[in-house]
């Protein structure tokens, strides 16, 4: 079996009668990212706690680089909780300097680290105010910071985009990264499905406690492909209708100008050199692509199966 | 430990800090050296005044015998009448006027009239005086002489002095024992209360701003709230040294100032003879109310004042420990302050019902309800404080503190399991049930 740098092995957490996790494992390799998908209250965060030693599973270990998991582990974690927040009344600076301190980074280190990543992020100003000054956006950037000051190796970001505009979304994205260029192993719960196809590399989909999907992305989406491609082509299309008969199910038929664009679906288990051969008859073709279904259609119907599956 | 201490400095820090600790710092002991300096103060201002009364007696009795002491004197108008006096008031130099209607060995009423409110303290002497008179003039018109009366009257003074272990008599006077025993107990109440719910608002707080799973991804729950409790226990501290060294500073300084003269009796007056001290203390009983407050006054250099701070530090730590858990625990179970009521009123019911109590255990210092209210771990600490002053066998409190510090260890296990439980819970409704089932949890 495979080690990765996360490993999680037949995890099982019940609250009362109720199963938060039955079983689930999950393989995090080292310096990639991976998606931990899955609809409101289906376990993430409690795996997620779970990994950060915040919670104790019933049964099932966690390995951190091959070791079970221990104390001595948490200053080379990063977390960013899903609820997040600051104390309210106290001064950003002296605020972040706490948490880094509670780290295990020494006083002197974390503020200047804090001052660099203030400079870059270009919130130097913001240092000796209160955190009820700050927008719930800067606030945000703030609890980025304390996540990934201790330069953890595994960092864990529960929805990090919650709360960013648009533009800062992308800085942070940006950010995420670059620290994966550095080598980085990243563990990321989010619901927003592009930002899992942008970044992630692997993805794992929990529903009800169970793990329904993993896998890497680019096999997953190979896995539910639908069979379906784009064409578009120059020329004369008129009896594309009656030529393509049995073999495909035309799904989409859009002509704008002299360009025409079919997206249509492989009915039979034909290679598709056959299918550009027979546009190539018909016209001129521009392009061709397969359509793999996007993350946020597999998740729809993956985890409406598996309800659909539980309620039968 | 690193992080506790980490987690300590920040709790003290931030309280600390607070314009509203410095206030609090400031007030708390004037406040308390002021319920024993200001009534003596207003007293020796009282005694200092000298008050010219004017006498307008119908009767013609009672002019004679009025006597005049050095802060009141009294003068005869003469035929005078209360109009005229009226009229000419504002322009003399008279305190009051005091109308002695003609029918006085009838009735039983004189009249003071003044452009100010009489005080209290002028009434009362008055009226003693003239009771004595017509008493006197009464007893001669039914053939008594007052001598005799006299020696027959027989006042008892019971004075109460007790054995020190050393063999030493040193007499505190019981009103002195109350006072002291009702100013720690509420004292005490008031800390335990103040930085127990301290805790309780802390651990909100962080539930509150959601940085608390930020925190106890680095820290444990338990280091979490053992910092946080240790902390504020930190403030309470500072705050009790401050109020001392401050109240004795404004004490002392009063002292000083006020009564330059060594008017406290010393240690060696106070145990002195109990034959002179009888005495003395009969010759005060009739003396003005000045004399007296001096006297409990002196007594507070014979309260063993450091056994009290000893006490009360330890009580306060303990029952503040007690309480502490318990309102860390309500803390990490709700979702907002406005939600800890239901839950804050029945852990406070013992606290309150002590206070309540704190007449019949100062009645009583050594009875069963004394006795069994300073054994029950949640209303000792405030009912040990109230005797202390009285002396407890040192059996009873070593029994007290024992069963306090066993109970501590129960409740701050029983606090932790909820707490861990409780702040990652969000939008639950929580009863005690729930509570319960959170203890049962496995780790």
């Amino acid at each position: 079996m495979y080690m990765g740098f996360i490993t999680v092995q037949d995890i099982v957490k019940e609250y009362s009668g109720t199963k938060a996790l039955n079983n689930v494992s999950i393989d995090v390799e080292a310096g990639s990212i991976f998606g931990l998908l899955g609809p409101n209250g289906a376990g993430k965060t409690t795996l997620i706690r779970i990994i950060n030693q915040i919670l104790a599973p019933d049964s099932g270990k966690v390995l951190f680089n091959g070791e079970p998991i221990s104390a001595s582990h948490i200053g080379r974690i990063g977390y960013l909780p899903e609820e997040r927040g600051l104390y309210k009344k106290m001064k950003v600076g002296e605020q972040v300097v706490y948490l880094a301190q509670l780290k295990g980074m020494s006083k002197s280190i974390a503020t200047e680290k804090l001052k660099a990543w203030f400079q870059k992020f270009e919130i130097e100003s913001w240092w000796d105010r209160n955190v009820d000054e700050l927008s719930k956006g800067m606030q945000q950037k703030v609890q980025f910071i304390v996540t990934i000051l201790h330069e953890p190796e595994l960092l864990i970001l529960d929805e990090p985009f919650s709360g960013f505009d648009p533009i800062n979304a992308n800085v942070i994205k940006q950010e995420i990264l670059a620290l994966k260029e550095k080598g980085l192993t990243i563990i990321l719960s989010t619901h927003t499905m592009s930002s899992v196809e942008e970044l992630c590399d692997s993805i794992a989909l929990i529903n009800k406690g169970n793990k329904i999907l993993d896998g890497k992305v680019q096999d997953i989406k190979q896995k539910y492909s639908t069979n379906s491609y784009e064409i578009k082509c120059s020329g004369w299309f008129d009896t594309m209708a009656s030529t393509l008969t049995h073999n495909y199910q035309i799904i989409e038929h859009q002509k704008e100008g002299n360009i025409t664009t079919v997206t249509l679906k492989l009915l039979n288990e034909i290679p598709t050199n056959d299918l550009i051969r027979h546009f190539t008859n018909l016209g001129n073709v521009i392009a061709f692509k397969e359509i793999l279904p996007s993350m946020n259609d597999i998740f729809i119907d993956v985890v409406g199966e598996t309800n659909q599956q539980s309620q039968a | 430990m690193k992080k506790i201490k980490l987690i300590i400095q920040r709790e003290y820090l931030t309280r600390v800090k607070k314009t509203s600790f410095f206030i609090m710092s400031i007030l708390g002991p004037l406040l308390i050296a002021g319920i024993f300096i200001v009534p003596l103060w207003l007293q020796k201002i009282e005694s200092e005044q000298v008050k010219n009364i004017a006498v307008i007696d119908e009767s013609g009795i009672l002019v004679t015998t009025l006597q005049s002491t050095e802060n009141v004197v009294f003068t005869d108008m003469g035929k005078m009448t209360l109009d005229e006096a009226q009229k000419g008031f504002a322009k003399s130099e008279y305190y009051a006027v005091l109308f002695i209607p003609k029918n006085i060995l009838n009735s039983t009423a004189v009249q003071v009239f003044s452009n100010r409110q009489p005080d209290f303290g002028l009434k009362q002497y008055i009226a003693k005086l003239i009771e004595r008179d017509l008493e006197t003039l009464k007893l001669l018109k039914s053939n008594v002489n007052p001598d005799l009366l006299k020696a027959v009257q027989t006042p008892i003074f019971v004075q109460t002095i007790k054995w020190t272990s050393d063999g030493k008599e040193v007499e505190v006077t019981m009103e002195m024992k109350t006072i002291i025993g009702t100013v720690a107990s509420a004292l005490i109440y008031i800390f335990i209360f103040f930085y127990g719910s301290q805790v309780m608002r802390g651990v909100v707080e962080e539930k509150v701003n959601r940085i608390v799973e930020i925190i106890i991804s680095s820290v444990r729950p338990l280091q979490l709230m053992i910092g946080k409790i240790a902390g504020i226990m930190l403030v309470g501290l500072t705050q009790f040294a401050l109020w001392i060294v401050i109240t004795f500073s404004v004490v002392w300084m009063a002292q000083v100032t006020l009564f330059p003269e060594p008017a406290v009796p010393t240690i060696a007056n106070q145990t002195a003879t109990i034959d002179s001290k009888v005495m003395a203390q009969v010759q005060a009983l009739g003396q003005d109310d000045y004399q007296y407050a001096l006297d409990i006054f002196g007594s507070v250099s014979n309260v063993n004042w450091t056994l009290m701070i000893v006490c009360f530090l330890f009580f306060f730590v303990c029952g503040y420990l007690l309480y502490a858990s318990m309102f860390a625990a309500i803390g990490s179970a709700v979702d907002s302050e406005t939600d800890t009521q239901q839950f804050v009123l029945p852990i406070t019911i013992p606290m309150v019902i002590t206070l309540v109590m704190i007449q019949v255990i100062l009645n009583n210092p050594d009875g069963s309800i004394a006795f069994w209210m300073s054994m029950i771990p949640f209303t000792s600490p405030i009912a040990m404080m109230a005797r202390i002053p009285f002396g407890v066998p040192i059996w009873e409190v070593v029994l007290s503190s024992t069963i306090l510090i066993v109970s501590i260890i129960l409740m701050a296990k029983l606090a932790a399991k909820i707490y861990r439980t409780g702040i990652l819970m969000y939008g639950k409704k929580i009863t005690f049930r729930e509570l319960a089932k959170w203890i049962r949890y496995s780790s």
